[in-house]
């Protein structure tokens, strides 16, 4: 379970750049809720997936986990909680590292890592059957360089790294908007997929109406640095792009403002 | 050209020395993406701490063990100022090299030049037997090779590869970036002593600056060798061989142009040259193989 209380947070503060990004977040994800987050450009999705998983602090609020406050924790301590596939395929792994190699990482997030050897023998195994599973042809390229593999493939290799470790909440952020559509499509079945099966408590930011409401089951709308809807259940089932954006101009006041969710 | 091949063990020898201070500039560069100016403050200290416990009795051995002790705690210095105190790591390097300059003239209690005879003390390396040289220094390269070859492979060196290769992603999956990069410091510069450590035994004295310009011939050893193995050798413990190839293709070089009459108040500059052509033409290469692919879709688009 994951709870954001009164989260605030200002960049370039006091300069003529100064932007208000979050203006107190108040969000409590239950176990197994699947939240698709959607909003205009500058809303602050991004950025309160940064704040949760700590690449930048907040100015006020708290973070908790499991119930545990993990608001002053360093990025790196707190990984141990969450999986994460960001939205540029090259910052999920090591490029420089094989496929394996990326795996044992990730399989490892969380633990003491000691001088025993990186990736074992029963590890590789393990490691060949899941990447049977994506589909990708990837199980005879274990000792391929993740430099190699398409972004495609780098971001559901990306989410299979997220998963290895059951993450406390699997946060993806944007993670198929640099694909094309139909590999965009392909990572978002896949996504499903793992998301089910696992259960996990997940919370993806997209830019893409429909995806937002397509997965999941509650969807989540962003607004200068505040949530302006949550919607869920029987509601969430019954959306549609139009009535979404309705609900949105009704709330906001203004016209929903993103080129790219207008142009999917 | 007999000049040549009688002084070419010799640069043999001199090369796998430097190689090994290369492959220590090879941790930093090409693992960690970081450039450490410490190495030419640490290399000195290795000199100036091997002879100065040899000739106060200390066994050779347990000395050159000292001696790389004594870089791990400069490079631990360098590493904390880098992630403690957030100096970036190039201006890091150069305050600790710098502060050692006076620690190394105070390891010599003062001497800028401090001799070691090898009819005195039993040394590993010396001008006098090139022969013995090249043994003992193959031997130093095989076993530091093959202990990093080790580390790199287990969880820990596999983080801090990570951290060289991508920080965010090695954040998101736990891995204390910070950490590594002093551990990688601590190691390169390490082993930077221990070479600096072999080379005063190879000529003789310990100098105070000995150690002057030594990060450009390090990466003069790693380029050369990348450029000229980079695509035969792939696996790990070949790209650090190839860095000590590098060194000895240097000295080799360094002996040739030496002996075609180049004045050796003008090594340095030669030196310069050399590393800023090998790091500047795979960027120009990159850039105009770039350009040449876009004209050439454009083509084919249009076909």
């Amino acid at each position: 379970m994951l709870e954001l209380k009164g989260i605030y947070k200002i960049f370039n503060r006091g300069t003529i750049n100064e932007k208000v990004a979050l203006n107190g977040v108040d969000l409590t994800l239950n176990d197994g809720d699947f939240v698709t987050v959607i909003g205009g450009n500058g809303a602050g999705k991004s950025t309160i997936l940064n704040m949760i998983t700590g690449v930048y602090s907040v100015d006020a609020g708290l973070v908790i986990v499991d119930g545990i406050d993990v608001t002053r924790m360093p990025e790196h301590k707190r990984a141990k909680f969450f999986g994460r596939v960001f939205q540029d395929p090259m910052t999920g792994t090591a490029a420089d590292m094989e496929i394996a190699e990326n795996l044992a990482l990730a399989a490892r997030r969380g633990k003491r890592r000691t001088l025993k050897f990186g990736v074992n023998k029963k590890e590789k195994q393990a490691f060949r059957e899941l990447l049977k599973k994506l589909d990708l042809g990837l199980e005879n390229r274990l000792t391929s360089k993740v430099g190699l593999l398409s972004g495609g493939q780098r971001q559901a290799l990306t989410l299979l790294m997220a998963t290895l470790q059951k993450p406390k909440v699997l946060l993806l952020d944007e993670h198929t908007a640099a694909l094309d559509p139909k590999t965009s499509a392909k990572v978002l079945e896949i996504t499903d997929r793992i998301v089910s099966q696992n259960r996990l408590t997940t919370m993806m930011v997209t830019h893409n109406m429909h995806d937002a409401i397509t997965y999941g089951n509650r969807l989540i709308m962003m607004h200068e640095g505040k949530i302006i809807l949550d919607i869920s259940g029987e509601e969430k089932k019954n959306l549609t792009v139009e009535t979404l954006l309705h609900k949105f101009e009704t709330v906001s006041g203004t016209e929903f403002a993103n080129d790219r969710a207008l142009l999917s | 050209m007999l000049a040549f091949l009688e002084s070419l063990p010799g640069a043999v020898a001199q090369g796998i020395i430097w190689g090994i201070m290369a492959i220590g500039v090879f941790i930093t560069f090409k693992v960690l993406d970081l450039a450490d100016l410490t190495v030419d403050g640490s290399m000195a200290t290795g000199g100036a701490v091997f002879v100065v416990l040899t000739v106060a009795g200390v066994n050779v051995y347990l000395s050159l063990l000292i001696a790389f002790l004594a870089g791990c705690a400069a490079g631990l210095i360098t590493g904390v100022l880098h992630t403690l105190f957030g100096i970036p790591a190039i201006l890091a390097g150069i305050l600790t090299q710098l502060a050692l300059y006076s620690i190394n003239l105070r390891i010599t209690s003062g001497a800028s030049n401090t001799p070691i005879d090898f009819r005195q003390y039993d040394l590993m390396v010396t001008l006098s037997d090139i022969n013995r040289s090249l043994i003992v220094g193959g031997i130093f390269v095989v076993a530091v090779i093959a202990v990093l070859y080790w580390f790199f492979g287990t969880e820990i060196g596999h983080s801090i590869r990570a951290t060289g290769s991508n920080p965010a992603m090695a954040r998101a999956n736990g891995i204390n970036t910070n950490r590594n990069k002093i551990i990688g410091l601590v190691l390169s510069n390490g082993l930077v002593a221990l070479s600096g450590g072999l080379l005063a035994q190879y000529q003789g004295f310990a100098d105070v600056n000995m150690g002057r310009g030594a990060i450009v011939i390090g990466l003069a050893a790693v380029i050369i060798g990348e450029v000229i193995f980079g695509k035969i050798f792939r696996n790990f413990a070949l790209r650090l061989l190839s860095a000590v190839f590098g060194g000895i293709i240097y000295y080799i070089v360094i002996t040739l142009v030496i002996q075609a009459g180049l004045n050796a108040n003008d090594l340095k500059l030669f030196s310069a040259i050399v590393v800023a052509i090998f790091l500047g033409v795979p960027y120009w290469k990159s850039k105009l193989k770039f350009g040449k692919k876009v004209s050439a879709q454009g083509g084919a688009d249009r076909a």
